[in-house]
């Protein structure tokens, strides 16, 4: 089997000095952080009390995580078997990225051993914020059971990885519900704040566009992903990834562009519905013309292109472009277009060491998912456990 | 645009509102059919084969 035959590669490679490199610098932030106070590394004040650590590691990171449930849903609950293969990855794609979420929102909360209180000393139901809270937690748990046969196989501890196993579609339906009401009220979350956040991104739809938005950013993600695998981790896929990979892009693509293309109606609908139209022949409507056009309906068409011309590359490109525009999207509704009324001094603008830290943060991720993809039977089978899914 | 009422509000929004769904919808028929298009030639080669 392909998998077998590692190339021989030096360790320390330029990408291997850069990531210790920033994985050294963050190392040293984390201390500063956590032993100084947030205000040693952050500019944040009352007026922007979240920053990119909210608006990119939480908002972002959930958004792009989402290819765990689509994926699953896609094979586990529509029966669609001939993408099977695509589950693990995204699977573990998305336990890495929800354990990341978790990882980069203790630098915002500080006191990291009060996780737990939103759930036990002082649960609020009645918030946003509190499903938010819940449904991660319970989704991060549901992950970690979905990933962890791949751990057991490669333990050969054959009777918790058959316990996990039969428990698959069970905790499918609960992941898909878990995903469907917090991807939501992420977007629920900014309800409360019609008068900060700019009328042509604040909607009463909001928590509907998150959702609907977090689809195309899950498709899109096990495309990129798939891509680069193919790519970088050509050695480790078996012959059944190998092959099944093209249908898993172009029909994740046909997928992604039909969902794009609801949203960018949507997004017009949430322009309707409060009369917001005078404002796209300001500024802030050019802006808000270039995502709607550039990264939703572009990458719409880029998508519905390649599936009909079954051109992988192009659905490459487009899932990058989606995925661009899902983090330009969370990026201006939680920093560029939130607050857009105050003067310009007194906007957030993240200091160095919180962008420095949220790229610690994602060469973190990166880093365990290179060695979970290499050391774990992700992108290939298990010799001991061949058709056992 | 000027809104005496909050009748006159709902009435455009809501207005809007509907025209572009039913504009959507039917953009989503031409959508749907050109990204399916070569997906129906394909069965239909495989018919005469």
């Amino acid at each position: 089997m392909s998998h077998h035959t590692t190339p021989d590669k030096k360790f320390w490679t330029p990408a291997n000095i850069l990531t210790a490199i920033i994985l050294a610098i963050g190392l040293v932030l984390t201390v500063k952080r956590f032993t100084m106070g947030i205000g040693s590394v952050t500019n944040l004040s009352d007026d922007n009390p979240w920053g990119i650590w909210i608006g990119f590691d939480l908002l972002c990171g959930v958004a792009l995580a989402a290819g765990g449930y689509t994926t699953s849903a896609a094979v586990y609950l529509f029966g669609m078997k001939k993408y099977h293969s695509a589950v693990r990855p995204a699977i573990t794609t998305a336990f890495l990225g929800y354990a990341f979420v978790v990882f980069a929102l203790l630098y915002d909360l500080g006191r990291y051993y009060r996780l737990p209180y939103p759930l036990t000393i002082y649960p609020g139901p009645t918030s946003f914020l509190f499903e938010v809270g819940l449904c991660v937690a319970l989704y991060l748990t549901v992950l970690a059971i979905e990933f962890s046969p791949a751990v057991w196989e490669t333990l050969r501890w054959k009777k918790l990885r058959h316990l996990a196993h039969s428990l698959t579609l069970l905790l499918t339906i609960f992941g898909v519900i878990l995903s469907t009401l917090h991807q939501s009220s992420l977007g629920g979350l900014y309800l409360i704040a019609p008068s900060k956040l700019h009328p042509l991104w604040y909607s009463p739809y909001l928590a509907l566009f998150f959702f609907i938005s977090s689809i195309p950013a899950g498709l899109s993600m096990v495309i990129f992903e798939g891509g680069l695998s193919h790519k970088f981790l050509h050695h480790k896929m078996d012959e059944t990834h190998i092959e099944e990979a093209p249908g898993v892009t172009l029909g994740f693509a046909k997928a992604a562009a039909v969902v794009l293309f609801g949203y960018f109606n949507l997004k017009w609908i949430g322009v309707a519905i409060d009369d917001n139209w005078h404002y796209l022949a300001t500024g802030w409507g050019a802006w808000f013309l270039v995502e709607v056009i550039g990264f939703v309906l572009v990458p719409c068409l880029m998508y519905a292109v390649a599936a009909r011309e079954k051109n992988q590359k192009l659905a490459f490109w487009a899932s990058i472009v989606t995925v661009a525009g899902i983090v330009l999207n969370r990026l201006n509704i939680s920093l560029v277009a939130f607050n857009w009324q105050l003067p310009t001094e007194f906007r957030y603008i993240p200091s160095w060491e919180e962008i420095m830290i949220t790229v610690f943060i994602v060469t973190l991720e990166i880093t365990v998912l290179r060695f979970c993809l290499s050391k774990l039977p992700i992108l290939h089978e298990h010799p001991e456990f061949k058709g056992a899914h | 645009m000027e809104f005496m009422t909050y009748h006159d509000f709902m009435f455009w929004t809501k207005g809007m509102a509907y025209v572009g769904m039913g504009l959507g919808l039917a953009a989503f028929v031409a959508f749907w059919l050109f990204l399916t298009e070569r997906d129906e030639d394909r069965f239909a080669d495989k018919e005469e084969e």
